[in-house]
């Protein structure tokens, strides 16, 4: 009882080869930078796209198989998609559009119109079932979206971007809801979305996709604590740094050395948080840190009381003081600086 | 306040073009201001009641609507063709499609009558076979001016398929619509506007074709002689008649647009579900 992807296809200049796995229940965050392959990863799954390679299956029906010369059509599908700007027929009312699906599959309509009021009821739409699209507020226009794929009992539910088009006052909300929709689904759900709070917020679990590969799959907390790609790194806004472990020491491509403790020796990573990183003019002589790195000041951000202080050389760091610090330090871009961090610090694994 | 005054600009057309859009305005009514000026409307009443007029609007009528029925039946599919489906030679077969539109009708009847006619190319066949004829019947009419209007619906028709956000009906797909339901439901609608207006198109089109099918179907009171042909036959006897025919063209075609813009053009789509 799952959804199994091994997805081979060569779309214009991106080759997409994505094999990931979701279980009844479950709900994937798939997250990535624009133009990674996430919304084709769905359009796969729809039947909008055709494989080149590999295998779709949902539970032991095989909907896309190109050896096998299997393709299941779209509309055959035991598929739900919630698209970007959520596509609602303008020329219909909610309940129609909701009860659109069951139309099409043959269920007559006065049947069809019960089943999608109770669905808009469910959703807290009942007042709006007559409103067209273009009455619809983002929230409720989403909740439509949602219903409308729901009304065929699907199995697999797909989500692109749900929250994409909403305005920043309305998306805690709608974000709310729509976890607690999900929740009450018990298929299998994927998420499409290139921001990590929706993923966090809505996700079981998380596969990470960038230039067409999984490059991390995992519970949020495993990924978010481990990164293993500078694209979660730079989404939870921390330092991650890859090369050799020997002795005790990480050793980048370009030199710069992190002293771990205890890690394992081969290929690994080395995890720095910005705030444990600290800045000084210079060299301290008799400190019991471990780590320092020369460099010279990059970019400042301020985020409130709190800046970011971007630290470049040979292992380009971030690190995080407080505005009182950098007042202190009187801290300039271009500036010589010396950043160190306590190895305990430091989050080391296996790459 | 400056917004209000931004608002009002932008609703109000410069002078200069405002003065050029009255000329077209009145380049359009002035003729046929001079046509109504010049009628002699006493005679009216006689023209209309008169059985040869009557059978020549009857036929114009029927014989555009047929046109239009048919250029529908396969503008349309050929419009979807042209619009979705990539195919070698697709720049030929749209070239191919929309010339009978920019030659001169006369040319089209003749290419016609040496394709359909009962020696023609192809007619020929068509007469042994079938004892079926086209040309100097009511049949030929229709053929003639379908050649010549079909091409006003597939260019219409294609530009508004291509046009088109298709992610509707993507996502019609993914509910469960097969492809012929997508297309009566989420496709048609979606291009409702611009199908009626290339069906209008077509049917004025068809409903004014004379070269064409005079020289394909010729000029036969009761079979084939449609109303542009018998009023440029009247011209040449008599033509007061001439003119009152040309105000009944004139005022069906004009009550058809005014009555097709406030029906389908206006309006919203319908419900469909």
């Amino acid at each position: 009882m799952t959804l199994r992807i091994d997805a081979g296809v060569q779309l214009g200049p991106l080759a997409l080869a994505v094999e990931v796995g979701v279980q009844p229940g479950e709900v994937l965050a798939v997250l990535g930078p624009n133009g990674a392959g996430k919304s084709s990863l769905l359009r796969i799954v729809a039947g909008l796209v055709a494989l080149d390679r590999g295998r779709l299956t949902v539970d032991d029906d095989v909907l896309d198989d190109p050896v096998g010369n299997v393709f299941v059509p779209p509309d055959r599908r035991p598929v739900g998609m919630v698209f970007q700007d959520y596509l609602l027929f303008t020329n219909l009312t909610a309940l129609e559009n909701v009860a659109f699906g069951l139309r099409a599959r043959g269920v007559g309509r006065t049947t069809a119109r019960l089943r999608a009021a109770e669905l808009l009821d469910r959703m807290g739409l009942s007042s709006h079932a007559m409103a067209r699209p273009s009455g619809l507020s983002g929230g409720q226009a989403q909740r439509v979206a949602l219903a409308r794929a729901l009304a065929t009992s699907p199995r697999v539910l797909l989500l692109d971007e749900p929250l994409a088009a909403l305005d920043a006052t309305t998306r805690t909300g709608v974000r709310r809801d729509l976890r607690h929709h999900l929740n009450d689904f018990e298929g299998m759900t994927i998420v499409v979305t290139h921001d990590p709070v929706d993923a966090y917020a809505l996700a079981d679990s998380v596969a990470i996709v960038d230039h067409g590969e999984v490059v991390q799959r995992g519970t949020i907390a495993d990924v978010t604590a481990h990164p293993r790609s500078q694209y979660v790194a730079d989404l939870i806004g921390t330092n991650l740094v890859a090369g050799d472990v020997a002795n005790g020491v990480l050793v980048t491509s370009s030199g710069a050395q992190v002293v771990v403790a205890g890690a394992a020796p081969g290929p690994g990573f080395a995890m720095i948080r910005p705030q444990a990183i600290a800045l000084q003019r210079h060299v301290a002589t008799d400190s019991s840190v471990r780590n320092s790195w020369t460099g010279t000041i990059g970019p400042i951000d301020l985020l409130g009381d709190r800046v970011r202080v971007g630290v470049l050389g040979a292992l380009p760091l971030t690190a995080e003081i407080t505005a009182a610090s950098l007042a202190e330090l009187d801290l300039q871009p271009g500036d010589a600086i010396v950043a160190s961090a306590k190895a305990t610090d430091i989050t080391a694994y296996p790459a | 306040m400056p917004s209000r005054r931004r608002r009002v600009d932008r609703q109000r057309l410069p002078i200069p073009a405002l003065i050029l859009a009255i000329i077209a305005i009145a380049f359009f009514a002035l003729p046929f201001i001079g046509l109504v000026w010049r009628t002699p409307w006493r005679l009216t009443w006689e023209v209309l009641t008169d059985p040869d007029v009557r059978q020549a609007l009857w036929l114009s009528i029927w014989c555009s609507l047929w046109a239009t029925a048919l250029s529908i039946t396969f503008g349309v599919p050929l419009a979807w063709l042209l619009a979705r489906v990539g195919f070698p030679g697709r720049g030929v077969v749209r070239a191919l499609a929309t010339l009978s539109m920019v030659l001169p009708p006369v040319v089209g009847g003749v290419a016609l009558f040496f394709s359909f006619g009962r020696r023609g190319l192809f007619g020929q066949y068509l007469y042994n076979w079938f004892g079926f004829r086209l040309p100097f019947t009511t049949r030929g009419v229709i053929v003639a001016q379908t050649f010549v209007a079909m091409p006003f619906l597939v260019l219409t028709m294609e530009g508004a398929l291509r046009q088109m956000d298709r992610r509707f009906e993507d996502a019609a797909r993914t509910l469960g619509a097969s492809r012929g339901y997508v297309f009566r439901r989420v496709t048609m609608p979606a291009v409702w506007p611009a199908f009626i207006a290339g069906c209008v198109l077509t049917w004025a089109r068809a409903l004014g074709e004379f070269g064409a099918t005079i020289t394909f179907a010729g000029n036969f009171p009761r079979t084939t002689q449609t109303m542009p042909l018998a009023i440029y036959l009247a011209l040449e006897s008599n033509p007061d008649e001439a003119l009152v025919l040309s105000m009944v063209l004139i005022a069906v075609s004009f009550a058809v647009l005014i009555g097709l813009r406030d029906r389908w053009l206006g309006g919203s789509a319908r419900a469909l579900t």
